[in-house]
């Protein structure tokens, strides 16, 4: 039922324009808890994603926000089809890569990259820079090995490295330089898409301020589209040109950069909102955050109807805990999943808890 | 007197390639119910700068030098059997990643109560008595029955508030938090700092907290000190750090930070990498990534000099003040006129 309505919303909400580069709809993906040895029996799943439909248009920046555990990495790498999805569909440059075989899916790698969280991580340890940005183009079979060591060290000085550190090993160079190299490898092919998962989340400011700069000037410069995964509101605003909001497997809300920090309709995203602290001594101690109680629930056993209801200071018996709400259209492909979505922002905290207006019509 | 004294603190580590400088003469002093907060890059010395107070650096390879007055007596001299009466009674320390600081394979009942049998003559009923009482202040739910269990059986959020109740258990004097929120979402941090706020104004102890994040600074600390390779280059109180800020660095950690409140096409970098510490510049540590660079930079190394017309505010800069005045209301204007615009 919500999935039809979620379905139908986004397609009022949402009208085709012919430029997206990619649409997802209602991706699915759940891991079997399974119970025996020789004997398998599936005893339960853990729901990580779980009817989650977007699409992204050539040349923007959808961002994700979400606390650990909401689904949002999961959810890209079923995008990237590196998790088989359990269910829903992948469109990406007009063609549907759901079900595509691996030999299929080879060509279509080269146009979608991804760039990962830890630079310490991603990086082969015992692999020189050159290798691990030439890696892909060899892959690939694109150029001679001359045009391959010439374009590796054209790449290392767009993303603003040495290109005469092509021989060096990942250990010697710093975290902020290894996100650079992640950034090249990424680029190599000449992607359209870039999924960026939390690729500053490791870094100081400082250093997260010059990758930042690197990935939106990148984008300037060669057109890229990137799908961008933060857990911090304000990297995510930053970049971004349009947000998802997730909660624990699903979109909670889904708008412009603006409205969204602007007019935030769903409780969960003023919640997140209220809980980012400002530096400024004299507005930040202003502040009152909306503390929501508790952690996210298990995915193993999620609440039912809306799965924020336990944690929501607008809760309503007998409504959120029955029926789930649908991704209400709230004007200008703005969509929020809530009965009963914020009036206005910022709001008191008797006003939060309080919804002043009836639900939104079924 | 402050609660504690801080002079010329030194931690030098010997390793192969030579000797790390990790904190390399602190000066700073807390009285009872500030908060102290410590912001720096990774690296610059802040984490070792507590460890070398609470004594938990391997003597092995360590030198330090200069004084840590705490209630007058030096915790730096002192031998380890008056340090472990202090520690964990009058000074306490959160650790920054909840997940590894508990021990696994102890019930968190039995580890709550260990702190307090410790330091304190009571039996075991006591102690356990006052262990969930600590947990249901810092809000465990369901306290009775989780005193028994695991830190496994815990959540992230959860782990940092047994952490916090395991601080907090012998009434701390002085409570050091090592990034307390680094690992947590936004909304578990929120609570968490909720929570600290709350216990300081209920047991009015002084708070060190140590982070990089310049949000949570602003909004829990009373005076601010700024690190950067081994060295305090500004300190002060927090509404003259943020609307006067007089340091080249300090204006790259504003400007460098996306931020809610204000509309940034472009974030101001610091461009570079912070230095090695074991050969660190010469002249202002700073010199090499400083956009205002002079040659006396590159020569003596500034000291902190107090900022005209501000109390106990002091930076450590040869800019001019005039130029430095015009620079930071430049950079603090440009984020009002955006915020408004935003």
């Amino acid at each position: 039922m919500a999935v039809s309505t979620d379905a139908q919303a986004t397609e009022q909400a949402r009208p085709r324009t012919g430029n997206e580069l990619l649409i997802v709809e209602d991706l699915k993906k759940h891991f079997p808890v399974t119970r025996g040895i020789i004997f398998q029996k599936e005893i339960a799943s853990v729901k990580a994603v779980d009817g989650v439909s977007f699409s992204v248009r050539e040349g923007e920046t959808l961002g994700v926000v979400g606390e650990s555990g909401c689904g949002k990495s999961t959810m890209a790498r079923c995008v990237m089809r590196l998790l088989e999805p359990t269910g829903g569909q992948i469109i990406f440059d007009g063609r549907d890569i759901t079900k595509l075989s691996r030999a299929a899916m080879r060509p279509i790698r080269r146009e979608m990259m991804m760039i990962f969280q830890d630079p310490y991580a991603s990086l082969n340890p015992r692999k020189r820079v050159g290798f691990i940005v030439a890696e892909a183009l060899e892959v690939h079979k694109m150029g001679t090995d001359a045009e391959t060591k010439r374009r590796v060290q054209e790449l290392l000085e767009v993303v603003g490295l040495n290109p005469e550190h092509y021989n060096r090993f990942p250990h010697e160079f710093s975290g902020g330089q290894r996100q650079r190299i992640g950034v090249a490898r990424a680029l190599a092919v000449n992607p359209k898409l870039i999924v960026c998962d939390e690729p500053v989340s490791a870094l100081d400011v400082s250093v997260q301020a010059q990758i930042l700069n690197l990935l939106k000037d990148l984008q300037r410069d060669f057109g890229l589209t990137y799908v961008f995964i933060a857990h911090d509101l304000n990297v995510v605003r930053h970049i971004s040109d349009r947000v998802m909001v997730m909660y624990l497997g699903q979109v909670s809300e889904l708008a412009d950069r603006v409205t969204l920090y602007r007019e935030p309709k769903h409780p969960y995203t003023g919640a997140l909102l209220s809980a980012v602290p400002i530096p400024d001594p004299v507005k930040g101690r202003e502040r009152k955050p909306v503390v929501l109680e508790g952690d996210v629930p298990s995915p193993l056993n999620p609440p039912s109807a809306c799965r924020f209801h336990p944690r929501c200071p607008r809760f309503r018996e007998g409504h959120c805990d029955v029926e789930e709400p649908p991704l209400y259209p709230m004007g200008d492909g703005h969509l929020a999943k809530c009965h009963y979505p914020l009036e206005h922002w910022p709001l008191t905290e008797e006003e939060f808890r309080q919804p002043g207006r009836q639900a939104v019509a079924t | 007197m402050a609660l504690l004294d801080v002079r010329d603190l030194k931690t030098y580590f010997k390793t192969d390639d030579g000797i790390v400088k990790a904190v390399d003469g602190v000066t700073f002093s807390i009285e009872k119910g500030r908060t102290l907060g410590i912001v720096g890059e990774s690296g610059s010395g802040k984490s070792v700068t507590c460890l070398t107070i609470m004594g938990l650096n391997a003597k092995r390879n360590t030198i330090t030098t200069g004084e840590a007055l705490f209630k007058e007596q030096d915790l730096l001299g002192m031998g380890m059997r008056r340090l472990r009466q202090i520690r964990g009674n009058d000074i306490a320390m959160i650790f920054q990643d909840p997940m590894t600081s508990l021990n696994p394979v102890h019930k968190i009942g039995n580890q709550l109560t260990e702190a307090v049998l410790l330091h304190q003559d009571v039996t075991k009923k006591q102690a356990r008595a006052r262990a969930l009482e600590l947990l249901k202040a810092v809000g465990i739910p369901r306290a009775e029955r989780r005193v028994d269990d695991y830190p496994h059986q815990f959540s992230g959020g959860m782990r940092q508030r047994v952490m916090i109740a395991m601080a907090l258990i012998n009434d701390p004097d002085l409570l050091i938090a090592d990034e307390p929120t680094t690992a947590l979402d936004v909304t578990t941090q929120a609570q968490i700092l909720n929570l600290m706020n709350k216990l300081q104004e209920e047991f009015g102890s002084a708070i060190i907290i140590i982070t990089h994040d310049l949000g949570v600074v602003a909004e829990t600390a009373d005076d601010v000190l700024v690190m950067y390779a081994a060295e305090v280059v500004e300190q002060g109180p927090v509404n003259q750090i943020f609307s006067r800020p007089h340091m080249p660095y300090t204006w790259g950690l504003l400007g460098s930070l996306p931020r809610l409140d204000a509309e940034t096409e472009r974030l101001v970098q610091i461009t570079g990498q912070p230095p090695s510490l074991l050969r660190p510049p010469s002249g202002c540590r700073f010199h090499p990534r400083c956009p205002y660079v002079m040659d006396v930079c590159k020569q003596t190394d500034p000291p902190l000099k107090p900022v005209t017309g501000d109390i106990d505010h002091y930076a450590a800069c040869h800019l001019d003040e005039e130029t430095k005045d015009r620079e930071a209301t430049k950079l603090l204007a440009g984020m009002v006129a955006e915020a408004r615009t935003g």
